[in-house]
């Protein structure tokens, strides 16, 4: 490759060389390999650099800076850099560029145009640090109603005749989305859970199977059956509080996975039993679903498989067709189902889905709650959804536009250390998380990442309280698809009509 | 009174929802004798702190016992074409036994009045779609559909009357006093907005339920929306409106014992259910799960008349207590009172031309309802823990 | 109804089939009562029947059972007297589905272990994604013919397929169709697909699949199975003999490895 089709760095590794202690802490830090020493002083190769601040915060000295490499590309606001870069790697390399994390692309996000109701004088706001406000919620299939019948011969005896399904209680309408081992580590997987359990909350296996040593958080994790089948065993769906069958994920609708076989140590191999160093493929599609009707059968059979124990859900991607697709996942028999939005995260991903399919969270979930309901299917279900949740007001308005459980993954991976770096895929995550090398995963300390998961969640547990408790509401499932207490700001009235929220000052 | 928007808000503000605060009234006699408006008229008008003159109601159970047996439709219509269009409308889908003037006394100066109407109906015979179910969805049409008319009620030897004025106003407008009911309600109004329209005073009806409520529902937007995948239109723009349609639904649709349905409605709380023994902790438990669109949240009190199949009379108040609600029972145990005050009751007394005397007053729990059934008498007192008294079993749980 | 410790199920009674819920109910019933033979008669398409049962079951079908047939099974024998329906051992961790007759599409779908025998010819996507792990290694051996995108995405274990053809009378003959349709082990990056064939496969391979001889050593590795098979299906075991075998294998284990860049844009 000529030295014209090279591509600028994108980042630059200042080092004051004033205060560089020459301890060379930075290049054992750097996963990447961008710093190294040359006996005299610490030499950055900006090209690998791919700004995690690791050594940023390693450095003793504070002597590490990482800017921005700006200086190259005479500016154009249609052809951006990104795609100018994008041209040069795949006429230089060729191939299908990767990604991770979730969709970068700076798309006006919905959720930020949307603000909150809060009580003045009509009713009173509630104290949330002196009254309860009530977060629990049941996960999985309810009636459509209870049937009692009252004694004939003596009306003070009842009984009850409905059969209920399995129904997990959860203390916060948060779950952990589905991140398998394999994307991230051993102790990003164990601090996950162990959080989960102490919060009780839900959090995905992901498509990866379940590490023996994780049965003992079975009671909060929901399994997942993807279309490879990995780690599928009777103690994996019997070690579940759900079972989730995958069908998409927000970050690559419509595509397989792909764990490459160098990542697959004796760790992964036996949690998604395969043999070591194999590659493990998850193909497109189900090979036992190519219809709805297939779907329905899939449910069918996992609960004959689990006796019917445990809720069965369903995971789509948040497309186009969302809401017809979702009742007839409903209709199918699912137990819950999960919606990822477009911007939802992943460990490996194409660029060019990652970035361009599928549709946004807020809009999934209006569109299928509101299909739900015009079928009068929507309560039967535990509707969770996912794809960005960065922060609680994320969550509490995704719960006003109808959903019961909000998911999330990003700011787990964020509370644990991650910089957002991106680079996922290459499995050399500097801060311990997305990595298989135990050098690196050793970095990771488990009691502090759990502890830091656990204040997280119970942050925003806290902050959806202070919300109900403005919005006069007791008890979150009175907050749920109460669209009411929803205003739009944004720029675009289209997105309000489809949300069913009206417009701020209306 | 106001004289103008009988059947809808005007147009400007119909993207909002009316918010107020209320005096509420009811009694039920459970002998089942029925007595003349005087004592409901007392009982509402005292508590006038409590209104602005911007709507008042009355609902009376047992007032037409020589059409005990037909759905009794109380309109307001703002015209004569809107009301030939309903009762052609009508005639379409059913049989029209009677159809009158609802009697009303209007004042000399007013030149527009609305035109108070009431028909005895029986919807055609289909075999797929109870009575009940087709009055529904005729009283649903015609709210939403029909310009210029307005069903107030639509139960069966019942009726609700109500407008836009003060609660002495609105009695007299009626003639209430000359009406004699088993049971009534009252209610009378301080909305937030002006101008209130005629229609939206309560109590809200539909079929034999009616409601008067003091408060606000901050859970509207969800009970809205689970009743509405139950084909409910919530069209009237208030939050009462969902208070009824819920009644209706657990109640008759779901063939709910009302000490269930009350539980669904204002549910205990997770910490208290995890007190009680194991079916009742899977009834409490399955109950908030299953009903947690039609649980009510936000400062309310109500009450509600029902009449499917006994008349029965409920009061509720939000698990907070944001709201208040007083119960009397009078000496001869034979007339149960509800009101948002005491000063309901003791305005009777006063009254030397009512022999009046009370057993008994008390203030209910929180999220605990009072149940009065006609010929039977108080079946709930408002002081019990959720499902106590009740035998819970459940089936194929030996 | 017990005969022989074998107990007896009617799927079908007073000419009823059963639901699949009812049915696995009863067998699940029977185990319950340490029943380890079980025998259901008069079966019409119920799905799911014996899933994901484990340890020493055998249970014998007469009739054709329906989808998914020993979905997650770990451990039991199923025999089948005659046809089976798609998606047979999907997910299958241990155990023996014997199929005495045709089988669907998608059979052993993501098998991790066990064997599939089925008698005669198979449909599409058979042994798609199977696996081996540790001491789990599935094998699927089909006596007829397969459709196309045999042994798709598969990471381990062994398929095999015979080419015979079993006429009404009794006579076992060479088949005279095709022995696989097209995209022959499209994907796959572990585990060995045997066919007994003389035709040209060069054609029909899928990306990332290619044909091998076969070797000694393969044969000894197969030659257990098709005895086995052999002795299940009454086919005399020197017949197998008088046809080539070929040996499809992967090309490389990252059939798609060049496929991706990882560039910073």
């Amino acid at each position: 490759m000529s030295i014209s089709h090279s591509i600028a760095p994108y980042y630059k590794v200042m080092i004051e060389r004033d205060s560089c202690k020459k301890c060379k802490r930075c290049t054992t830090h750097c996963s990447y390999g961008a710093l190294s020493y040359n006996g005299e002083r610490i030499i950055a190769d900006n090209s690998k650099c791919v700004a995690c601040q690791r050594c940023v915060i390693m450095c003793p000295a504070g002597a590490i800076h990482i800017i921005k490499n700006e200086s190259f590309l005479p500016p154009h606001g249609n052809y951006t850099r990104r795609i100018r870069n994008a041209i040069w790697a795949q006429s230089g390399n060729g191939g299908v560029l990767l990604s991770a994390a979730g969709n970068d692309r700076e798309i006006r996000s919905i959720f930020d145009d949307l603000l909150l109701d809060a009580c003045q004088v009509t009713n009173p706001s509630i104290d949330p640090l002196r009254e309860t406000i009530e977060t629990k919620i049941f996960f999985g299939r309810k009636p459509s109603k209870i049937d009692f019948k009252r004694d004939t011969m003596n009306p003070n005896k009842i009984c009850l005749k409905t059969e209920f399904m399995p129904n997990f209680e959860v203390d916060m309408p948060i779950m952990v989305g589905h991140m398998s081992l394999g994307s991230i580590s051993y102790n990003a997987a164990m601090a996950i859970y162990q959080a989960c359990k102490e919060l009780n909350i839900l959090a995905g296996s992901g498509e990866g199977g379940l590490h023996p040593d994780f049965y003992e958080f079975g009671s909060n994790i929901i399994t997942e059956v993807a279309s490879g089948r990995f780690g599928v065993d009777i103690n994996y769906l019997h070690n579940a509080a759900g079972i989730e069958i995958k069908i998409g994920q927000g970050a690559k609708p419509g595509h397989g996975g792909h764990l490459p076989g160098e990542k697959v140590n004796s760790l992964i191999s036996q949690t998604r039993m395969i043999p070591k160093g194999s590659d493990a493929l998850s193909p497109y599609p189900h090979h036992d679903v190519y219809s709805i009707e297939d779907l329905a059968q899939l449910i069918a059979a996992l609960k004959e498989a689990t006796r019917y124990k445990v809720p069965i859900g369903v995971k789509i991607a948040a497309v186009h067709n969302s809401a017809p697709i979702a009742v007839g996942i409903v209709r199918g028999g699912a137990d819950f189902l999960t919606l990822d939005g477009f911007r939802g995260g992943t460990g490996a991903a194409p660029r060019i889905i990652r970035d361009h399919a599928g549709i946004p969270i807020e809009l999934a979930i209006a569109a299928v709650d509101e299909r739900l309901r015009k079928e009068n299917l929507r309560d039967e279900i535990t509707l969770v959804a996912g794809g960005s949740i960065r922060y609680s007001a994320d969550l509490i308005k995704a719960i006003a536009l109808g959903a019961d459980v909000a998911m999330c993954s990003m700011p787990v991976l964020i509370a644990m250390g991650c910089r957002v770096c991106q680079q996922c895929f290459r499995g050399l995550c500097s801060w311990g998380i997305a990595t298989q090398q135990e050098y690196l995963v050793k970095r990771l300390d488990v009691d502090v990442a759990r502890n830091r998961i656990i204040n997280l969640f119970h942050s925003w547990n806290e902050e959806l309280k202070e919300v109900l408790g403005a919005m006069g509401i007791d008890s979150v499932e009175s907050l749920r698809s109460n669209r009411d207490r929803l205003r739009y700001i944004g720029p675009n009235p289209k997105i309000a009509e489809i949300l069913g929220v009206k417009h701020a000052g209306e | 009174m106001y004289w103008k928007n009988y059947t809808s808000l005007p147009k400007q503000f119909r993207n909002e929802r009316v918010f107020d605060g209320c005096g509420i009234s009811g009694y039920m006699n459970i002998d089942g004798k029925r007595e003349n408006g005087k004592k409901i008229i007392d009982m509402i008008t005292i508590l006038n702190d409590r209104e602005n003159g911007l709507g008042a109601g009355f609902a009376a159970y047992g007032i037409y016992p020589e059409h005990h047996d037909c759905y009794a439709l109380h309109f307001l219509f703002d015209d004569e074409p809107s009301k030939s269009n309903v009762l052609d409308y009508l005639m379409d889908v059913g049989f029209i036994v009677q159809s009158e003037a609802i009697p009303t006394k209007i004042p000399p100066n007013v030149d527009n009045p609305p035109i108070t109407w009431r028909t005895f109906f029986h919807p055609q015979e289909k075999k797929n779609l109870s009575e009940d179910e087709q009055v529904l969805q005729i009283v649903m049409n015609i709210n939403e559909n029909f310009e210029g008319a307005f069903v107030m009620s639509s139960g069966k030897n019942m009726g609700v009357f109500k407008g836009n004025g003060w609660s002495h106003e609105i009695a007299e407008f009626y003639k209430i006093q000359e009406y004699k009911a088993n049971m009534w309600l009252a209610h009378s109004r301080f909305p937030t907005n002006t101008p209130g329209w005629w229609g939206g005073a309560h109590p809200f009806n539909l079929l034999n339920t009616c409601v008067v409520h003091n408060g606000e529902i901050t859970s509207y937007g969800t009970n809205k929306r689970y009743l509405e995948s139950f084909g409910y239109k919530c069209t009237l723009h208030t939050d009462t409106e969902v208070i009824a349609y819920l009644f209706d639904l657990l109640c008759r649709k779901h063939e709910m014992p009302i000490e269930i349905s009350s539980i669904a409605l204002a549910p205990p709380l997770f910490k208290e259910i995890e007190r009680f023994e194991k079916n009742y902790k899977i009834a409490l438990k399955n109950i908030r799960a299953t009903y947690r669109s039609a649980m009510l949240n936000g400062p309310f009190s109500i009450v509600v008349g029902l009449a499917n199949p006994i008349p029965t009379m409920i009061g509720l108040t939000d698990r907070k207590k944001l709201r208040p609600l007083v119960i009397g029972v009078s000496e001869d145990d034979n007339t149960i009172y509800m009101s948002s005050e005491e000063a309901s009751f003791r305005r009777l007394m006063l009254d030397p031309n009512i022999n009046f005397a009370l057993k008994e007053v008390w203030h209910p729990k929180s999220g605990t309802a009072i149940v009065a059934t006609m010929g039977r008498g108080l079946s709930r007192n408002g002081l019990e823990k959720p499902l106590e008294k009740i035998e819970l079993t459940i089936e194929g749980d030996n | 109804m017990i005969e022989n410790n074998i107990v007896k199920i009617n799927a079908a009674p007073n000419n009823r089939p059963l639901s699949y819920k009812k049915l696995n109910k009863q067998i699940h019933n029977m185990i319950n009562f340490k029943h380890k033979k079980i025998l259901l008669d008069d079966v019409c398409g119920q799905r799911f029947i014996a899933a994901s049962l484990q340890g020493n079951l055998e249970i014998e079908i007469n009739g054709l059972p329906g989808n998914d047939l020993g979905i997650f099974l770990d451990g039991p024998k199923i025999v089948i007297n005659g046809n089976c329906e798609d998606q047979a051992g999907n997910t299958m961790n241990d155990g023996e589905i014997i199929v005495h007759g045709e089988g669907g599409d998608v059979i052993g779908l993501s098998a991790r272990g066990g064997k599939i025998y089925i008698k005669k010819d198979v449909g599409y996507r058979v042994g798609i994604h199977i696996k081996e792990y540790e001491n789990k290694f599935p094998v699927i051996v089909i006596g007829g013919t397969t459709k196309d995108f045999l042994g798709e995405y598969m990471a381990g274990g062994l398929i095999i397929v015979l080419g015979l053809k079993f006429l009404p009378d009794g006579k076992i003959i060479e088949n005279p169709h095709t022995i696989c349709g097209d995209e022959l082990g499209t994907g796959i990056h572990r585990g060995k697909i045997i066919l007994r064939t003389e035709e040209d496969l060069e054609d029909k391979l899928g990306i990332g699949a290619k044909v091998d001889k076969m070797t000694s050593e393969t044969e000894k590795e197969i030659r257990p199975y098709i005895e086995e098979f052999c002795q299940t299906f009454e086919i005399p075991l020197e017949m197998l003999f008088e046809k080539p075998f070929k040996v499809i294998k992967p090309i490389s284990k990252r059939p798609f490895g060049g496929n991706y860049i990882g560039t910073i844009i």
